[in-house]
């Protein structure tokens, strides 16, 4: 049941241009920067050659992306979960999810999932760049894949706020906005102390990037993500008794 | 309250802040039966049949479908449901046959018995030819149409159609009523509309609702019969005096119309046709027209509806 929705809201996704142009311009963004990071690396390369213990390409040029694409992330992912709840609530949709034999959590975990995987495709898709460079450079796989499992985590987590968010208002603009909103202040909240560097979406991230798999980190955006479906769950059970 | 009901319903209400949107709502429907909601617009009837699909919860009352109660077991209930809302829950940027797929499957169905619940709800809506269509490029007809298949997909025990038959042209309203007749044959169907004639045409039993309760509830053959005529009109070329027609059998008054027309009251069901076929002959009135004149359901709809207000 959870799969069928999920690959409902899939289809939906890409059969809207929204889905392909986010990908397209996201890609097209990375892959620019990405270019630049290499040329920087080169005029590098002479330097770093005299150095003990020198950053390698993965540090340099990976590391750097990977911190690009978070904030691209974080960008796009209020736009593509916007919809999940607030259109189908516009245009009545939601009464055929509603009306069936299906509970609020398989709703949920089902819309969950299909944007779920959009993203993680674009995180293969961030991913295959520095891959690229197997071919003429010796890579750090490692922290490849952790930079990557950070990646997938931060888009796990955004997605399920912006997925919350989006059951609270009819209006897809609105939720798109408070969305953003949360993600940029959950982004810079480490400057106002030591509490809230905790609370921090990217802090946890750096630690991955740096290729330091933290289980404290991968808790806190498992529990992040946890935390915002079961409260979009319960705001579904809700929404049968106010609406 | 029969227990073996195909839907119980007990003391249903539903309130909007202070607005009591329906109130104390009690009703069954069994098997066979074609329940009309009849009422106004804003009388509570698509509040109603949004709490019977599960969609909204009441605020208080009982609920309970083919025994199983919505509120406790909403899942198993809810299966033994198919509900057309107000507005068809459809996605625009689905083929018809991508969008029954997905309601067969949300309601548990295989992919085998998908494909046959698909073929025979095309099938019985009319919708073999659109299979490969866009929604979001149908006429409100056919997307009617998809919303009503999408319902009776799963075969459930109860239909609840919200105003099935808006923005359908006449064929297809008589196909779809001749369907949901069908369907009501071995489910207990539920629909509401604001017309009269649909639930003349195509309903076993009918309750009238205004402001949220439930204003009559009847069999229809019961509100017929409060139709039955109790005048007719007369036309004659060559009058007698009035005295004389009142004078017949079975004429309980008469009035003048003028131009030989007179309207004959009398009892129900014993109209005096006969007796003034006979006199018309024999005293050569030269009869023309004879017309039993029947009070409109219409009328009584609105009677019903008024006069309990107006004891409320």
């Amino acid at each position: 049941m959870i799969f069928t929705i999920a690959a409902r809201e899939w289809r939906g996704l890409f059969l809207s241009p929204l889905a392909w142009v986010l990908l397209a311009v996201a890609q097209g963004v990375l892959a620019w920067i990405f270019l630049l990071l290499v040329r920087d690396f080169q005029d590098l390369q002479g330097r770093l050659a005299g150095l003990e213990n020198a950053p390698g390409i993965t540090d340099l040029v990976a590391a750097p992306l990977f911190r690009v694409a978070a904030w691209v992330m974080l960008l796009l992912v209020p736009l593509l979960t916007m919809r999940l709840f607030s259109e189908e609530r516009r245009t009545r949709t939601l009464d055929l999810l509603l009306s069936a034999p299906v509970g609020a959590p398989a709703i949920v975990l089902g819309k969950y999932l299909g944007v779920l995987a959009l993203l993680l495709s674009l995180v293969v898709l961030v991913g295959l760049l520095p891959l690229s460079l197997a071919a003429g450079a010796t890579l750090d796989y490692g922290k490849l894949l952790a930079g990557l499992l950070g990646l997938s985590l931060l888009a796990a987590s955004a997605a399920a706020a912006g997925l919350y968010i989006s059951t609270l208002t009819t209006q897809p603009v609105v939720a798109a906005t408070v969305t953003l909103g949360l993600l940029l202040a959950l982004e810079v909240v480490d400057a106002a102390g030591h509490l809230f560097r905790y609370l921090s979406l990217l802090r946890h991230y750096d630690a991955l990037l740096l290729g330091l798999v933290n289980s404290a980190d991968i808790a806190y955006y498992l529990l992040f993500a946890t935390a915002f479906l079961g409260l979009a769950i319960r705001r579904l059970d809700d929404m049968r008794l106010r609406d | 309250m029969s227990e073996g009901a195909l839907v119980r319903v007990e003391g249903l209400t539903r309130c909007y802040g202070d607005v009591r949107a329906v109130d104390e709502v009690s009703f069954t429907l069994d098997q066979g039966q074609i329940l009309g909601l009849l009422g106004p617009n804003g009388a509570g009837k698509s509040t109603t049949m949004r709490m019977l699909a599960g969609v909204l919860a009441p605020d208080a009352g009982r609920i309970v479908i083919n025994g199983i109660d919505l509120l406790d077991q909403p899942r198993q209930a809810r299966q033994a449901i198919g509900y057309l809302p107000e507005q068809p829950p459809l996605y625009r940027a689905l083929t018809v046959d991508e969008q029954l797929r997905y309601s067969a499957r949300l309601h548990g169905l295989g992919r085998a018995a998908s494909r046959l619940a698909m073929a025979w709800a095309k099938e019985h809506c009319g919708l073999v030819d659109v299979g490969r269509r866009l929604i979001g490029n149908l006429s409100k007809g056919y997307r009617q149409r998809v919303g009503i298949a999408q319902a009776i997909l799963h075969q459930p025990p109860v239909i609840i159609l919200d105003e099935p038959t808006i923005g359908l042209d006449p064929i297809q309203l008589r196909e779809i009523r001749h369907l949901i007749r069908e369907l009501g044959q071995d489910h207990g169907v539920i629909l509401s509309t604001h017309l009269l004639p649909e639930v003349q045409a195509t309903c076993t039993h009918v309750q009238i609702m205004r402001a949220g309760r439930l204003a009559y509830a009847s069999a229809l053959a019961e509100l017929e019969q409060r139709r039955q005529s109790t005048c007719m009109r007369i036309g004659l070329s060559a009058p007698p005096p009035v005295d004389n027609l009142a004078q017949l059998p079975g004429v309980v008054g008469v009035e003048d119309l003028g131009n030989g027309r007179f309207r004959l009251y009398h009892a129900a069901g014993a109209a005096p046709h006969r007796v003034l076929i006979e006199q018309a002959c024999v005293g050569n009135w030269e009869l023309w027209e004879l017309t039993p004149e029947h009070a409109s359901l219409e009328q009584i709809v609105v009677d019903l509806t008024l006069g309990r207000e107006a004891t409320t």
